[in-house]
C-alpha cells in the first residue's frame, strides 16, 4: 500500500532490532536506506541482505561533531535525505537516588540531543524539497515513566515534546515530524529476562504479548509515506494496550 | 539598480509572492511583504545560494529588509 519509491531514509540504530526492522520496512517500500549506527558488522549484515539502495554510515552518536556530519554524508551518498528516523538509543537504568550525573547526562545526550542535531541537519533540505518525513522513537516510558529510568524516560519525553514543537514549525513545507512509542517489544534485550520477569512484564499488557519489530516497522512505514501526509506532531503508541493515550 | 539588488528581488518575488513594486528599499520581510519567521530563514538559504556566501546566524537577525539584504550581500560577495 506504502509506496516509497524514490524516497531516500537514513535510519540511526539500525544494528539494533528494531532499528533492522525499520530499515527493512521503509526498504522493502522501495526506499533508499542509509543504515546508521555504531558498529559496522551488523549494519553491513543488513546491507547485504537488503542488496541494492542500501548504504552504511557509521557514527557515535555521543560524539557531537560526529553527528552534525552523519546528515550530510547521508545526503552525499543517497542524493537527499527525505525520511529521518531517530532510533538509536541507549539506557543506563539505576534509581534515582543513586544515579550519577554521567549516567543522565549519556542518555540525554544520546537519546535526545542527537536527535535535536539530526532534525536539525536534515531540515534544511526536507524545506528546500517542501516534502520531508521525520519519524523519531520514543517509547510508552515517556509517557508512564518507569522506576529506575529517570534518564531514559526523561529522554523520550523531551523526544515528544521538541517533536511536536518542530512539527509546528515546518507543517507548511510539507514536513511531518512525529513520534513512534513502543512498549514491551521483543528484541535480543528482552530475550535475556527469564520466565518470571517476563510473567510480570505480560500482566501489565492487555494483548498478553510483547509486540514485534516489525509491528513498530509498520508504524514507522505508514508515518513516512505519503498517505501519511497530514498526521504530524502526533505520537503513534504501538504497545498492546499496556498504556491507553 | 545594481546587479545585486536585482537578484535579490527576484528571490524576495518569487520566494513571497509579492509585486516586484512593494520591494522597496525599506520593505521589512516581515512587516511588509507578509513573511513569517520561517520565511526569512528561507530567504537567508536562498541568498546563500544565489550569492555562494555564508550568512552567520547573528548576522541574518539583522537582515529584516530588502536594503538590509542588498547591504550585507554587497559586503560579502
Amino acid at each position: 500500500m506504502f509506496d516509497l519509491t524514490g524516497k531516500n531514509a537514513l535510519v540511526t540504530g539500525a544494528s539494533g532490532g528494531i532499528g533492522a526492522a525499520i530499515a527493512r520496512g521503509l526498504h522493502q517500500a522501495g526506499a533508499t536506506v542509509t543504515l546508521s549506527g555504531t558498529r559496522l558488522g551488523p549494519l553491513e549484515e543488513l546491507a547485504a541482505e537488503l542488496g541494492s539502495r542500501a548504504h552504511v554510515l557509521t557514527c557515535n552518536l555521543s560524539d557531537a561533531a560526529a553527528v552534525e556530519a552523519l546528515p550530510k554524508q547521508a545526503a552525499e551518498v543517497m542524493g537527499s535525505v527525505d525520511v529521518l528516523v531517530n532510533n538509536a538509543g541507549i539506557t543506563k537504568d539505576n534509581l534515582f537516588m543513586r544515579m550519577s550525573d554521567e549516567e543522565w547526562q549519556s542518555v540525554i545526550d544520546v537519546n535526545l540531543t542527537s536527535t535535536f542535531r539530526l532534525c536539525r541537519g536534515v531540515i534544511r533540505g526536507m524545506m528546500k524539497a517542501r516534502w520531508g518525513r521525520i519519524v523519531n522513537i520514543s517509547s510508552v516510558v515517556g509517557a508512564t515513566g518507569n522506576a529506575g529510568q529517570g534518564n531514559y524516560a526523561a529522554s523520550k519525553a523531551g523526544m515528544v515534546g521538541m517533536s511536536k514543537s518542530l512539527a509546528a514549525e515546518v507543517a507548511s513545507r510539507g514536513i511531518t515530524v512525529n513520534c513512534v512509542a513502543p512498549g514491551f517489544i521483543t528484541t535480543a534485550m528482552t530475550d535475556k529476562l527469564n520466565d518470571e520477569q517476563k510473567g510480570k512484564i505480560l500482566g501489565q499488557v492487555p494483548a498478553g504479548r510483547m509486540g514485534t519489530s516489525e509491528e513498530i516497522a509498520a508504524a514507522v512505514l505508514y508515518l513516512a509515506s505519503l498517505e501519511a501526509g497530514y498526521v504530524t506532531g502526533t505520537v503513534l503508541h504501538v504497545n498492546g494496550g499496556m498504556a491507553m493515550m | 539598480m545594481s546587479d545585486i539588488a536585482e537578484r535579490v528581488k527576484k528571490i524576495v518575488v518569487e520566494h513571497l509572492g509579492v509585486e516586484a513594486e512593494k520591494v522597496t528599499e525599506n520593505a521589512s520581510f516581515i512587516d511588509d511583504l507578509g513573511a513569517d519567521s520561517l520565511d526569512t530563514v528561507e530567504l537567508v538559504m536562498a541568498f546563500e545560494e544565489e550569492f555562494g556566501i555564508e550568512i552567520p546566524d547573528d548576522a541574518a537577525e539583522t537582515i529584516q529588509t530588502f536594503g538590509d539584504a542588498v547591504g550585507f550581500i554587497s559586503k560579502a560577495a
